[in-house]
């Protein structure tokens, strides 16, 4: 059973939840956010998503598979904990830009490490549901 | 020198990560690229290293300064021999392999697994530090169950490798904690403090102790009696895994322990009769079981078992000679064991049987094999010039020499080498000796397989022949760092008519006597166990799984209600029953002034928990679940944690979601509980919240410890430049701990995708 509703809606709302969440990541370092969150609202987005248009849609407006995002999340998050040991500094000590960036404020390792936990999160939440909303 | 250590270690284990990639480059040939390797460090060791004068070649880097831990290297004569074994026979092994796993699809995980093993084996002969060597020991068990499992599809294969892995995997822990007895007993884990506080250790209180926990670990490694078992079974291993690991070097990883801490255990009546006792016992077990073999690598594994005990016999006798007869024989037996162990591949691989009674004439067909293996049998055999002879020679001295049961040993001794040598008849006569023959298209096999039999029974022919250059060369510093003095050596073929020669010509006449008699005295023996140890491991083993199985019956019922019930009981029993022992001395606030809109929201969450339980469907219960949650979400937000509220939010949706497409898959919502269930539970649960609410009000009359929330809130900015202390002490302060649970969390991702694309599957019939 297809909502008309529900349809119209989400079409328009799955950006904006995207573009939301990306937002409440980069704000995270300094006001109420972070990657944990956005990656649980993005993940929302996907379940509206699928709810609306079956889990085979929701699947391909994934820039990957849920499998491999959960991958390269892990990846980002282990390489930004990795950046500070090749110049011979202990594992995961945090470097940072010397200039701010507007909104974002100084960029650095742990920026990049919420990025990775923000990908994490959306993989499994968006894992999760597709494959329970499948067969 | 540092350097060149480094890379006889590290060559292998990086040589492993790249050998997928070089079978995809060049197939077969791969395993020939990747025996540069092993035969660099021979190179190495020959030209570069030389052979350590007195002493030895050291280094350490720092590794876990904190733990003392260092990774140290410790290169003397002991090292240089099992260093020449291990990358040897490695290179043979490696060439020989690639033609005898020809268009094999795993031949890249063979030879990366063949390469960590050989690592391992060069960083535990190298080691400096009990604690690296233990790091390396436990490696070469974990490669060793992969490469016996290796032909994976076949439950005898699994069956050996994990019975291989549990026993030396018990050995190893018996051996770590043997280490740590020693270890603390010295005040170092470093062998350079070790090696010479022999005496401390012997009169210390931990020596016996200690001593059993090492003689384990070594015993169970070496396949010694009652440990023996595993060998012969790991024979389901491709044939070069049997021939590397089984016979020249991971099986003798156990020797080698023994005589690297030879220096502080020997010299003790316990250690002579626990480690002679069972050598002994091993030597003649071994070289019993071995005549009755139909299978020829089963024959050869349960001689290799017997020479294994000689070896541990010879060090728990422990004089000079015994030590110096032992690393003679080491080379000897590796030498033509392996050369033997391949050729019953080749034998294997052209033919398709191993069986002994099936088997005759093929030295037509594969003349070069049959000539290399023969030179090998006539090592093994004892026969001049070979090195077995003087290997036997010193053997027999060192045992008529020993300073006990001088007479026993000896007695032992020549009959497990009069079997022997009729074992080493039957293995090269009755394969290609006669004209009686089933098969009829065998031929030799290409060069990179006889070629490693040739080269090593030749070797075994050359240092016979050259005695006196690897009695200096080798045998001397290996001796000398066994013993912890200098130890000249000199070996020869030729001493005179003496007794010891004319206990080996009564060997070898008895040997051919039973030789001729084979026919008739394998027939009697044909089925005749004579000690079956493995029963002892199969009922431990069957146990163990029944008690498991037992308790997965009782705790893993497969009910949700069961499940949370334990789960509830369980925090009640432990978190209720401290609250009443300590009842009081707690004090809590009963008291508190409520502001109007959280007294609400509280007594509205109340109403929906009320709901959740009482609800006709399942989809009333959800959604008041979904009223509970959101509820905790605005506490939070009027409490002033947005991070909590905001990720509460997220959660309750997306939980709320899930619940429905889950619940859309159950069955219909019923209720299945009597009424006496159903208040049990009630009470249950009701206990759970009572418990939680104390708990709240004990902890909020605490005074708060602000020490941590202070230091937090001035770091977070100055240190860490974000003023979210939340999200600062998520990706910074705490951050390995963040690493931690979203790698914990993908792997449950993944798991639970796995599970549930199972049972999809399963319901399609796919």
């Amino acid at each position: 059973m297809r909502s008309l509703i529900l349809a119209s809606a989400t079409r328009v709302l799955l950006p904006l939840l995207w573009l939301f969440s990306v937002f409440i990541l980069l704000r995270g370092h300094n006001e109420p956010g972070g990657g944990f969150i956005g990656g649980l609202v993005a993940a929302s987005g996907v379940a509206l998503y699928a709810l609306a248009f079956g889990p085979a849609a929701a699947r391909r407006v994934l820039p990957a598979d849920p499998r491999t995002l959960i991958a390269i999340g892990l990846v980002l998050a282990l390489g930004s904990a990795l950046i500070s040991t090749l110049g011979g500094g202990t594992f995961m000590t945090g470097m940072w830009s010397s200039f701010a960036i507007p909104v974002i404020g100084k960029v650095g390792t742990p920026f990049l490490f919420d990025i990775g936990v923000y990908v994490v999160v959306v993989g499994i939440a968006v894992a999760l549901v597709l494959t329970m909303a499948e067969d | 020198m540092t350097p060149l250590l480094l890379y006889i270690v590290f060559g292998a284990f990086a040589a492993a990560v790249i050998a997928p990639l070089l079978v995809r480059w060049f197939g077969d040939r791969a395993s020939a690229v990747l025996a540069i390797v092993p035969a660099s460090v021979v190179g190495i060791v020959f030209f570069m290293l030389g052979p350590p004068p007195d002493g030895l070649l050291q280094a350490t880097i720092p590794w876990i300064p904190s733990l003392g831990i260092d990774l140290s290297f410790w290169v003397d004569g002991l090292s240089i021999i099992f260093v020449l074994l291990i990358a040897g026979i490695g290179t043979v092994v490696l060439v020989y392999a690639g033609a005898y796993l020809h268009d094999h699809r795993d031949l890249g995980r063979f030879l990366t697994w063949i390469m960590v093993f050989m690592g391992a084996m060069l960083g535990l002969v190298t080691s400096g530090n009990l604690l690296t060597l233990f790091l390396f020991w436990e490696l070469t068990s974990i490669s060793s169950y992969f490469l016996i499992g290796f032909l994976h599809d076949d439950a005898a294969s699994r069956k050996s490798a994990l019975q291989a892995l549990l026993i030396t995997g018990a050995g190893g822990l018996s051996l770590l904690a043997g280490f740590i007895l020693l270890g603390s007993a010295v005040g170092s884990y470093e062998l350079s403090a070790i090696l010479t506080s022999g005496d401390a250790f012997r009169s210390s209180e931990w020596y016996l102790p200690g001593l059993l926990l090492i003689l384990i670990g070594a015993f169970t490694k070496s396949a010694q009696v009652p440990f023996h078992f595993w060998l012969p079974n790991a024979m389901a291993a491709p044939t070069p895994v049997s021939a590397y690991l089984h016979s020249a070097t991971m099986v003798k990883a156990g020797v080698f322990m023994l005589a690297r801490l030879h220096p502080v255990l020997n010299g003790t009546s316990e250690f002579h009769v626990l480690v002679g006792t069972a050598g002994a016992a091993t030597m003649i077990l071994g070289a019993v079981s071995a005549f009755g073999q139909r299978d020829l690598k089963r024959l050869l594994a349960y001689t290799t078992v017997s020479a294994l005990g000689t070896l541990v016999l010879l060090l728990g006798i422990g004089t000079e000679t015994a030590v110096q007869a032992a690393m003679v024989f080491l080379l000897a037996h590796a030498l033509y064991k392996g050369a033997l162990f391949l050729t019953v591949g080749i034998v294997d691989h052209e033919t398709g049987t191993r069986d002994v009674e099936s088997l005759g004439g093929l030295w037509r067909m594969m003349p070069m094999t049959a000539l290399a293996a023969t030179l090998a049998a006539l090592s093994m055999a004892g026969l001049p010039p070979m090195l077995g002879f003087i290997g036997k020679e010193l053997l027999y001295e060192a045992k008529l020499a020993a300073p006990w049961a001088p007479w026993t040993i000896t007695a032992l001794g020549v009959t497990a080498n009069i079997l022997t040598v009729a074992v080493a008849a039957l293995m090269t006569l009755r394969t290609f000796g006669g004209a009686s023959s089933s098969v009829r298209t065998a031929h030799d096999p290409s060069w990179q397989m006889w070629g490693g039999v040739a080269l090593l029974a030749s070797l075994g022919f050359a240092a016979g022949m050259a005695a006196d250059l690897v009695a200096t060369h080798i045998v001397g510093p290996a001796t000398t760092a066994i013993r912890g003095e200098r130890v000249e050596t000199s070996l020869g073929l030729w001493h005179g008519v003496n007794p010891v020669l004319l206990l080996s010509l009564a060997t070898l006449a008895s040997g051919a006597a039973l030789y001729a008699l084979h026919r008739p005295i394998r027939r009697m023996t044909a089925g005749w166990r004579p000690w079956k140890a493995e029963r002892a491991y199969d009922a431990a083993l069957a146990g163990m799984l029944a008690s498991a199985r037992k308790q997965t019956l009782w705790l893993q019922s497969g009910q949700i209600s069961t499940y949370l019930a334990l789960t509830l009981l369980a925090t009640l029993l432990l978190v209720g029953l401290p609250i009443l022992a300590f009842w009081p001395q707690l004090s809590m606030v009963v008291a508190m002034d409520l502001a109007l809109l959280p007294t609400v929201i509280a007594g509205m969450m109340a109403i929906a928990a009320f709901l959740a339980v009482r609800a006709k469907t399942s989809l009333g219960s959800i959604i008041a679940l979904g009223v509970v949650g959101y509820g905790i979400a605005v506490l939070f937000l009027l409490y002033s944690a947005p991070d909590l509220a905001m990720t509460q939010f997220a959660v309750e949706t997306l939980s709320v979601v899930l619940l429905m497409l889950v619940v859309a898959k159950l069955p219909e919502f019923r209720q299945m509980g009597s009424r006496s269930t159903r208040l049990w539970q009630a009470g249950l649960a009701g206990a759970g919240g009572a418990l939680m609410t104390l708990l709240v009000l004990f902890v909020t009359a605490e005074p708060a410890r602000m020490t941590l929330a202070t230091f937090y809130g001035e770091a977070s900015y100055a240190l860490a430049n974000g003023r979210n202390i939340v999200n600062v002490i998520l990706v910074d302060f705490r951050g390995l701990d963040t690493l931690g649970e979203i790698t914990v969390l993908g792997i449950a991702a993944l798991g639970a995708v796995a599970l549930l694309r199972l049972v999809v599957d399963k319901e399609d019939g796919r």
